[in-house]
């Protein structure tokens, strides 16, 4: 049994990651090679959909922190969406609401990316 | 002081594929303990955090040198105690960062010790470098945070 897994959709300009799992040091890799290779189709605007994803670490969380300040050059973002209480309280131990646009759901994050057009 | 009673052990080697079975170890025992869900969930984070801090800092990814975890208690305190024998690194030059400066300038790591002091009521260390090093995870069972509650 897999305990992370990282899928990847393409549309409307957007990309979305969803995540399923636990996102810890172990996992935290298999997140960075998703968004390098995004990066590296220059795939910019980016949504990481959260719904399945049951558990993040400080490892987790700094791959969202290796990768904004690039995206954000490129005209891109990450936005989070349909976190679970219990992951979203980690993200808002650390600040990241400050920083990252949170969604309640996916459709609205990838509506604000086709707004900004 | 009453000595704390040792309730549960557990060694693994030092890998990060071994933190999901820590995180199963924890959280069983903080729920038997008496701690809520949403308590222990934040028990088991901060003992992730300090067995990763030491798979990556203490012993610099070396995969196979052992972690030891133990579990002691008395009526209200929990205490995890992650032990290792690798490099010891100054948790009091780990300031508490400036969380704002620290996310806007976008610095990776260091985000570890900072969610363990805020998870749990007290962390303590004790440092003998290459021979033992220890960090103290401590929580105390309160009625807002039991599973007894309401």
């Amino acid at each position: 049994m897999s305990e992370f897994k990282v899928h990847h959709r393409d549309g409307e300009g957007v990309s979305v990651i969803d995540l399923k799992g636990y996102l810890d040091a172990h996992t935290a890799p298999d997140l960075e090679n998703a968004f390098q290779k995004l990066i590296d189709e220059k795939k910019f605007n980016i949504v990481v959909n959260c719904k399945d994803l049951s558990y993040i670490s400080s490892a987790g969380l700094g791959v969202f922190m290796a990768y904004i300040e690039d995206v954000r050059k490129n005209q891109g973002d990450i936005k989070l969406t349909n976190m679970s209480a219990k992951v979203y309280n980690v993200f808002d131990l650390l600040g990241f609401p400050i920083l990252y646009e949170i969604y309640k759901d996916e459709q609205e994050a990838v509506g604000k990316f086709a707004a900004r057009k | 002081m009453e000595r704390m009673a040792k309730t549960l052990t557990k060694t693994i080697q030092s890998r990060t594929d071994n933190l999901l079975e820590v995180r199963e170890f924890v959280m069983h025992a903080a729920r038997r303990f008496g701690f809520s869900e949403e308590e222990s969930s934040k028990i088991v984070l901060a003992v992730d955090e300090a067995c990763t801090n030491v798979i990556k800092h203490a012993y610099q990814n070396a995969p196979n040198r052992s972690i030891q975890i133990d579990i002691t208690h008395d009526r209200e305190t929990f205490q995890v105690s992650v032990i290792d024998e690798g490099k010891s690194f100054n948790p009091n030059s780990a300031k508490m960062p400036d969380l704002k400066q620290h996310l806007s300038t976008f610095r990776r790591g260091g985000l570890g010790v900072y969610l363990m002091r805020t998870l749990m009521d007290k962390v303590e260390y004790n440092y003998s470098p290459g021979k033992r090093n220890e960090v103290r995870l401590i929580k105390y069972l309160t009625p807002s945070n039991s599973a007894a509650r309401g």
